[in-house]
């Protein structure tokens, strides 16, 4: 289909992106936002950008997902959108209840210049912030970085206006659980909680873009971290943050507010990374590691092992977010697949080096670029000139697996073409073997459908 | 109704219950979790089906993420508009303007994918930081000779209706270029489909079964070099008027061509659009052939549609969507499967819609513009609705309250118009209405 539109022979592009493998910020604010209970987040700019984004998370999560705009007309572009913000915080609070607004910005806003903290500390002066109700705000203009950074900086606003220090310290840790899959939130507090940890997770979108099935529709379903844990954040122990890109600069505030000092480590993806998870975790929290988090890690490997026959040099094309994509690789190599082909839209120098560490010497073959121009054209030119077997990353890759007849493993954001994602975690040792299972069995399925009749078989 | 918001009482009606006139062409309340979207999204989905087409989104890379192959819009031959073509402005842009950048791209891209014509379209930001589109667009079609055409579809200039405009405005542009063609007789334009799930080509076999020519259908599986032809048309048949109606009165006053309003949605409908094409071509062989198509279609169409009826027989609906004049066909097309629509709502609906509704529809239906979830939830608890209507967030808050759903946009994967069409539409209601999964849970 697309197949006609793509050429092998790369040229060099100065100033385009194709098929992008990352959109804008507001989008990862909004996410993020949802994770915290009770609270309605706020886009403040045009109509679209609040509708686009809403759909795509309800695409992608098949839940509603609820967020109010600040409606810019050409009026608020001539004389900034105080007044529409305003008027959005007295309404929102009147019609909706939150207990939270979680404002965030979008291109036109920030280029107007519109001081979002500024307008919102006139909202309070004028006591049009209810008692007790808080508005948290964080600027996410769409033309730096990506949706990652939205997110990044939302978790930031959120630490930033709830984590007070007290002199009580709390015997918890504080988890920034990155962007990841509500399944994922519930699969860390599992974790946690055979590790006998208590802790905060922030956000939590569990049970609040998975929730049951119950004939009522909720505007604020029952999950999401909530304001005293929030501000309890400050007392904490330590602060174990997963995943530079999301979550280091939240981790950063924290610190440097309250004084709670922090690890920053992979998102747990694969055995290495969810190893150096738990032990972040039995450091942190001063525990062992419990003997059913080792028979997990011990039923990974033993299905690796069975299977790694199938696994091995199977070349594999990714995309995605560098937070996932950077365990994800690694736990390729440990299964001894080769990550040939690595593209993310979302800047950041640590990737190329993190990348290099990974893959420097396993597969040294493999291409990877983030940032600008590492797109989905690109991908798919590495891929006509040296075709892989796999691929794994957000449905967009649908074209370039029909196109180039590639099986396809869907992860990251977004699926919209496919269940799943929201119920079962690719994190922690139990997602390790989610991953495999959805490697091997697109793999095989591939043999089965395509193979010649002679070497069709029933034992694989 | 509780928390329905006091400014927008005059936008939500009760038949038979208050005297005023639905408010409506409004701008949104700022703080309303509003389900519209903007200008730059209404000139994106009217544009978007030109298949030989380069699309080209000019703004930061958002705008062109979130309009990736949105909609199901199907192409017979070329699908240069399935791809997703961005300047992906940067914050150096945003500070120097970003028309270097865009020029470079355009160049680019033309060279590249050597596209029939090319739309630029210019964003919220664009608009802001000023850069001049429409000059790089002059600059790049001499240099390139082809057609460049600047949409301009800031996204803060208004609705998703004034998008429609903007694209209108770059389709006029290309009407009329070609004036070697000579068109066949009883030659129209359709307007206003955008050949979701295929429905086009179903349309297409209806027109020639009784004689009429398509010169080209803006826009779905649209075509550049057809459109420059599109003014050699007798007529212009309209659907989406909401979309549609800006070049339809262009094309009427330039070129002199008549338009009408039809919809393909529901037997009714469907057949009067034939029958007005046909009687305006005051053609007596065309009509005889509609009626015989028409008759022939409801002939295995009504027993088809029969088992549904029973078994939907006095369910009620809520139907909310973009355009209202769809709403006008769904009421029709839910009453002959014997469904009762109690609430009604649209987008951008404008005062002709909304008054056509109110003399449609029974006593006590709530007609609605410019709604937010709440008060969707709330009306439709209220009237105790079986089934929802609407486009992608609604189905999870119809899904939530338990309630049957059915994509009557974006998302519709099942081909709704004409006869095939009303038997797929009785079919999906009835599958949704009658699922097994509700009996799991108190409504």
């Amino acid at each position: 289909m697309l197949l006609n539109h793509t050429t092998s022979k790369i040229v060099e592009r100065k100033a385009l992106t194709v098929n992008p493998a990352k959109t804008c910020q507001p989008i990862g604010a909004m996410y993020a936002a949802l994770g915290i209970h009770g609270c309605l987040p706020h886009s403040h700019g045009s109509q679209g950008c609040c509708s686009y984004h809403r759909s795509t998370l309800t695409r992608h999560y098949k839940e509603p997902v609820m967020a109010a705009t600040s409606s810019f007309t050409e009026g608020a572009c001539v004389f900034g959108g105080q007044s529409n913000l305003l008027q959005a915080i007295t309404n929102i609070f009147t019609i909706y209840e939150p207990d939270i607004i979680a404002v965030h910005s979008t291109c036109l806003s920030e280029t107007i210049g519109d001081d979002l903290s500024q307008i919102v500390g006139k909202a309070a002066s004028e006591g049009q912030i209810p008692e007790g109700k808080h508005v948290i705000q964080a600027p996410t203009p769409s033309y730096v970085g990506s949706h990652v950074t939205g997110y990044a900086n939302m978790v930031e606003g959120i630490v930033k206006y709830f984590a007070k220090k007290s002199d009580e310290l709390k015997n918890q840790l504080n988890i920034l659980s990155g962007w990841v899959e509500p399944s994922d939130m519930r699969e860390l507090k599992r974790m946690l909680k055979l590790m006998k940890v208590k802790n905060v997770l922030l956000p939590d979108t569990s049970d609040v873009l998975d929730s049951p099935m119950t004939g009522k529709f909720e505007m604020y379903p029952k999950g999401g971290t909530t304001i005293p844990e929030m501000v309890s954040m400050g007392d904490s122990l330590h602060t174990i943050a997963l995943g530079e890109w999301a979550t280091e600069k939240a981790a950063i505030t924290l610190d440097n507010q309250c004084k709670v000092k922090f690890s920053m480590t992979d998102l747990p993806i694969g055995i290495q990374a969810t190893d150096r998870f738990i032990q972040a975790i039995a450091k942190a929290g001063s525990v062992s590691v419990p003997e059913s988090i080792n028979d997990e890690r011990g039923r990974l490997v033993d299905v690796i092992t069975d299977m790694h026959q199938y696994l091995y040099g199977k070349r594999v094309a990714l995309w995605g977010d560098p937070d996932q994509l950077i365990p994800l690789a690694e736990f390729l190599v440990d299964m001894d697949m080769k990550p040939v082909y690595i593209v993310s839209g979302t800047p950041g120098k640590n990737f190329n080096k993190r990348m290099e560490e990974i893959l420097g010497e396993s597969v040294p073959e493999a291409k990877y670029k983030n940032g600008a121009n590492a797109d989905m054209l690109l991908m798919h030119q590495w891929i006509k000139e040296n075709p892989v077997d796999l691929l794994i990353g957000n449905t967009y890759g649908k074209y370039i697996s029909r196109d180039e007849n590639i099986p396809f493993v869907r992860m990251g954001f977004p699926i919209i073409d496919r269940i799943g994602h929201s119920y079962f975690p690719t994190l922690g040792y139990m997602g390790g073997l989610r991953i495999l299972e959805k490697i091997l069995s697109a793999l095989m399925d591939k043999q089965d459908a395509t193979c010649p009749e002679e070497s069709f078989e029933l034992v694989m | 109704m509780e928390r329905i918001i006091k400014e927008r009482s005059t936008q939500v009606h009760t038949i038979g219950t208050s005297a005023h006139d639905l408010d409506c062409e409004k701008k949104s309340l700022a703080g309303s979790v509003s389900q519209r979207a903007c200008v730059f999204c209404g000139s994106r989905v009217v544009l978007y089906p030109i298949a030989d087409a380069l699309h080209l989104i000019h703004g930061p890379i958002g705008c062109a993420a979130y309009t990736w192959d949105i909609r199901g819009a199907l192409s017979s031959g070329p699908q240069l508009h399935r791809l997703s073509f961005s300047t992906d402005l940067r914050e150096r842009d945003v500070v120097f303007g970003g028309e270097p950048k865009l020029y470079t791209a355009l160049t680019e891209l033309i060279e590249a994918y050597k596209p029939k014509a090319a739309f630029v379209y210019s964003t919220c930001i664009v608009g802001v930081i000023g850069d001049d589109v429409e000059a790089v667009c002059r600059k790049v079609a001499a240099e390139q000779k082809i057609d460049v055409l600047p949409v301009m579809a800031e996204g803060f200039k208004g609705t998703k209706k004034d998008g429609y405009k903007a694209a209108c405005d770059a389709l006029s542009k290309l009407v009329g270029t070609d004036n070697n063609f000579q068109a066949p007789p009883f030659s129209i334009n359709i307007l206003g489909d955008f050949n979701l799930a295929g429905e086009l080509w179903m349309l297409k076999e209806y027109y020639e079964k009784i004689g009429v020519n398509i010169i080209t259908c803006l826009t779905g599986d649209g075509r550049i070099d057809e459109i420059r032809q599109a003014h050699k048309a007798s007529i212009n048949v309209v659907q989406c008027s909401g979309s549609m109606m800006h070049l339809a009165k262009e094309m009427e006053e330039k070129y002199d061509i008549p338009f009408i309003k039809v919809s393909y949605f529901g037997i009714e409908d469907m057949a009067d659009a034939l029958y007005e094409v046909a009687g305006f071509f005051k053609n007596e062989e065309m009509l005889q052939k509609a009626k015989e198509l028409v008759s022939e279609e409801i002939k295995t169409l009504l027993p088809a549609l029969e088992p549904f009826k029973e078994k939907l027989q006095g369910k009620k609906a809520a139907i909310y969507v973009g355009g209202a004049f769809k709403a006008i066909s769904l009421v029709k097309a839910l009453r002959l499967i014997g469904m009762k629509t109690v609430m009604v709502g649209s987008q951008t609906g404008n005062k002709d819609d909304y008054n056509l509704l109110q003399k449609l529809c029974d006593k006590e239906t709530i007609i609605v513009d410019d709604s937010n979830p709440n008060e969707l939830s709330e009306f439709v608890k209220e009237k105790g609705v079986d089934l929802f209507i609407g486009g992608v967030k609604e189905r999870p808050i119809a899904y939530k309250l338990g309630i049957g759903f059915c994509d009557h946009n974006h998302e519709r994967k099942e081909a709704l118009a004409g006869f095939e069409g009303m038997l797929n539409f009785a079919n999906e209601v009835y599958a949704s209405v009658t699922s097994p999964v509700w009996k799991f849970f108190k409504r």
